[in-house]
């Protein structure tokens, strides 16, 4: 019951922030300076033809009443036109989100396995010099944003041993059997591992672009919390039962060690799918993130908004999710 | 030393093996498939509507796809294409044209006269959304007879047929287009152009296949993926790794390292792209003697030689080299202590400078604010003290359009049909959305040759004004860009002037 309530209230703060953001994002995006009917004008255009175009994006009313039109609209699935790509923004958001989502979780995948074995190896060799260079390597790994890592990558495995595909999501030549955009997934199910291999390919530099810094953090975080855990009086019974120390760490002390460190991951996803922006850019990958960097240069309102909700609702939900999570793992909560 | 295991040397050597079954570019294998690593997004496939009908980066991929009204050829002249034959009656009270006979559209069907008055009329309606309707409303009343077609004037336009090879001058499929409308056609696009479209991920890549039937003669190359790569250093990537045959538009650093490499060579040509520093007349600019110091301040060919490797032609009007009115005995000298003169008789010094903003795009052109920063060191040794300010291009536009740039603004004006309206007329016209420069003087001079039908009298007429506007110095020309491509030495490209790159031009070396 209590879960009930608690689910039911986060269900409510998450629609009034995602209001919250849709006001915001609708209002800045027409007050700051650069509208999309400047951008389009063409030579010889008179206030006529200004008036004209402004009348058929729908931006010769106000704000607000811009807003109720366009609120209304996204109430029954309208999220309007996109002035650029001239085709309803939801299609377009929902034809982007999954290679998106495939590029940030298999970026989580691959932070969580470098930060984690990180994390236990410096556990398992604490006070050593191997414990001193994997706290070197994290804060090499954490220096360095993300876009660059992709620079960098590119020039090792796409330049001097051009191992992975620098641009693209898929190969041009590969005829895709797919009715989903979850192209990963689909061919996995599939079984046409042929383009799982080639959608790895292409996916391989940007996933590890974003993955660098995200398992950087995660390796701190639960070493941090590993180091503690193993201070603990059940970890000291443990060792004295004769376990290996391998074992006190896997078995035992990683259970409640983790438990920051998903909070953390579910934090950190979030940015993760923020990072895609820029990194989606650098090599061209067909995600949502690339969309949003032209939406914005060409000044696309309503595709600037509907990708912004977008975000907002993947930040929301992955919010609630770790929140229902971490009660539901941690037994003060679970019981409280 | 270090001890190598048996271990270690066994993942080492998988390692390799791996590494070695991976299938590398090779840049010795014959090209079947070209690849072109372009500079932007193909945002919509309707090459009349919307912004990036207006985009004029992106008309390489639309004319490889569907063709103009009137080809432009690589040098800026003007040839037959869909329509083989045009002119004006003697009156100037219509126009006549020909359709090419035995062309097909891409679905198979054939192209008529129909498709041509379809498009026309279409350009010109003002509820399709065509940013160019304000041209083609000038032509109403089409009548056909077989491959003929007039049209009433119904407002005198001389450039009507220049229009024809520039922005939205393509020729749509009326019956498909009406068959599949507008969702349907962005689905599968079809045109009479050399290639088709044979599979579209939107923001990725476009593969296209050589049309067999294509009027101009089939293209060499039977396939053609052009990937979407807007990140300047993953292009380059692109072609060094052998992944891409061909690209565009790179830092002139990275063109002169590479171009000289054993698998790339270089080609660096003028384009109808300019650079220039529009002024405001409502601002310290209203004062003759300070921008002509301005203008005279300004070295542009050390600013080329030192910002651009010497990639660059500098410009003292805005019809540059190639231009139909372009005059080369138009001349702003570097003259700084010219411009020390001008200020004195206004006041001003190095002591007490004059002083405005700048306005300037970072890194929206190569080193477009480099060049500015320069200029303004330029300034500053004659009595000009001007503060940079950064602006994103959108705002530049609604600035430039509500007339409230700053005194001096850094823009890139483009101009592919290299018509003096579309350059001097439009940047510098007051009434115009585009112009930063609006006064009685330059207006009247302008406003006769909109509608001037003497195509001699009209183009000494542009050069007249041009001659007027630098000697005012109404404007600060800066330089026509020159735009560097990297091929794979087993491809021969060909630059058009207009920047397009386009891969029917392109063949086997």
């Amino acid at each position: 019951m209590l879960f009930l309530q608690r689910l039911l209230w986060r269900l409510a703060t998450t629609a009034v922030t995602l209001f919250g953001v849709a006001v915001i994002v609708f209002t800045v995006v027409r007050v700051v300076p650069g509208n999309p009917i400047a951008m389009m004008l063409p030579p010889g255009a008179t206030d006529a033809d200004v008036a004209r175009l402004k009348a058929l994006y729908g931006l010769d009313r106000s704000i607000p009443q811009q807003f109720l039109i366009w609120g209304w609209g996204v109430l029954h699935g309208d999220f309007g036109t996109s002035i650029s790509l001239r085709q309803p923004v939801l299609g377009l958001v929902l034809g982007r989100l999954p290679a998106t989502l495939e590029l940030a979780t298999m970026a989580l995948v691959m932070a969580v396995l470098m930060g984690g074995a990180a994390a236990l190896t410096a556990t398992r060799h604490r006070g050593t010099r191997v414990e001193a260079g994997i706290d070197v390597t994290n804060g090499v790994a954490l220096s360095i944003p993300d876009f660059l890592w992709g620079l960098l990558l590119i020039i090792i495995f796409g330049v001097l041993m051009p191992v992975f595909d620098i641009s693209g999501r898929v190969s041009p030549d590969l005829k895709l059997p797919f009715t989903t955009q979850f192209y990963l997934v689909e061919s996995i199910l599939r079984l046409r591992f042929d383009i799982t291999a080639d959608l790895l390919g292409h996916m391989f530099m940007p996933a590890l672009a974003l993955a660098i810094p995200l398992a950087a953090i995660i390796g701190q975080v639960l070493k941090q919390s590993l180091k503690e855990t193993m201070e603990l009086d059940y970890v000291t019974l443990a060792r004295t039962k004769g376990y290996g120390e391998t074992r006190v760490i896997l078995r035992e002390a990683l259970r409640n060690a983790i438990l920051p460190t998903l909070t953390l991951v579910g934090v950190q996803f979030t940015f993760l799918i923020g990072g895609t922006v820029i990194v989606e850019r650098l090599f061209s990958y067909e995600g949502l993130g690339n969309m949003a960097i032209d939406a914005v240069i060409n000044r696309d309102l309503p595709l600037i908004q509907g990708i912004v909700l977008c975000f907002a609702l993947i930040f929301t939900g992955v919010n609630l999710v770790v929140d229902l999570t971490y009660a539901a793992l941690n037994p003060r909560l679970r019981h409280a | 030393m270090t001890n190598l295991s048996r271990r270690t040397l066994l993942k080492l050597s998988g390692a390799t093996l791996a590494l070695s079954a991976v299938p590398l570019p090779s840049f010795a294998a014959p090209i079947d498939e070209l690849v072109i690593a372009y500079n932007v997004n193909l945002p919509s496939w309707d090459p009349t509507v919307g912004p990036s009908a207006v985009n004029p980066t992106i008309q390489g991929i639309y004319q490889s796809v569907f063709d103009q009204f009137i080809l432009q050829k690589p040098d800026l002249s003007f040839a037959p294409g869909l329509i083989t034959e045009w002119g004006w009656s003697d009156d100037r009270k219509q126009i006549h044209m020909t359709v090419r006979d035995g062309v097909s559209w891409h679905d198979g069907s054939a192209f008529t006269a129909e498709d041509v008055v379809w498009s026309l009329t279409r350009a010109g309606d003002e509820k399709t959304g065509n940013p160019i309707q304000f041209t083609w409303k000038n032509i109403g009343n089409f009548k056909t007879d077989g491959n003929k077609i007039t049209a009433d004037v119904l407002q005198f336009d001389p450039t009507i047929f220049k229009w024809m090879s520039f922005l939205t001058g393509y020729v749509m499929p009326k019956a498909y287009y009406e068959k599949v409308g507008a969702a349907g056609f962005e689905e599968k696009p079809i045109g009479t152009g050399p290639y088709m479209v044979d599979h579209f991920e939107r923001n990725s890549f476009v593969r296209l296949k050589a049309n067999p039937t294509y009027w101009g003669g089939k293209p060499e190359f039977d396939t053609v993926t052009i990937k979407f790569v807007p990140d300047a250093a993953s292009r380059v990537a692109e072609v060094e790794s052998g992944n891409a045959h061909v690209t565009l538009e790179m830092p002139y650093e990275e063109y002169d390292r590479l171009r000289g490499s054993a698998k790339l060579s270089g080609t660096a040509h003028p384009i109808t792209d300019i650079g220039m520093i529009f002024l405001n007349n409502d601002s310290v600019m209203s004062d003759k003697n300070v921008r002509q110091a301005a203008c005279h301040a300004v070295d542009k060919k050390l600013i080329i030689d030192r910002l651009l490797s010497g990639y660059g032609v500098p410009i003292d009007t805005l019809d540059a080299p190639g231009y139909a009115a372009y005059d080369p005995d138009i001349k702003v000298p570097y003259d700084p202590a010219l411009s020390k003169k001008l200020l004195a008789a206004s006041g001003y010094s190095t002591d007490k400078p004059v002083k405005f903003t700048i306005q300037t795009t970072k890194g929206y052109k190569p080193k477009d604010y480099e060049m500015v920063q320069a200029i303004v060191g330029m300034w500053r040794k004659v009595g000009i003290d001007a503060t940079i300010e950064v602006y994103e291009i959108a705002k530049h536009f609604e600035l430039r359009a509500a007339h409230k740039l700053a005194p001096a603004a850094f823009y890139n004006w483009g101009n592919a049909i290299g018509d003096p309206t579309t350059s001097t007329g439009f940047a510098m016209f007051g009434p115009s959305p585009h112009s930063s420069w609006k006064t009685a003087d330059v207006d009247a001079k302008i406003g006769p040759l909109w509608g001037e039908a003497d195509e001699a009298k009209r183009i000494q007429g542009w050069k007249d004004v041009d001659k007027y506007v630098a000697e005012e110095c109404d404007v600060l020309p800066l330089l026509q860009y020159v735009q560097p491509i990297l091929a794979d030495k087993r491809v021969k490209v060909v630059p058009h002037g207009s920047g397009a790159l386009l891969p029917a031009l392109m063949t086997r070396a």
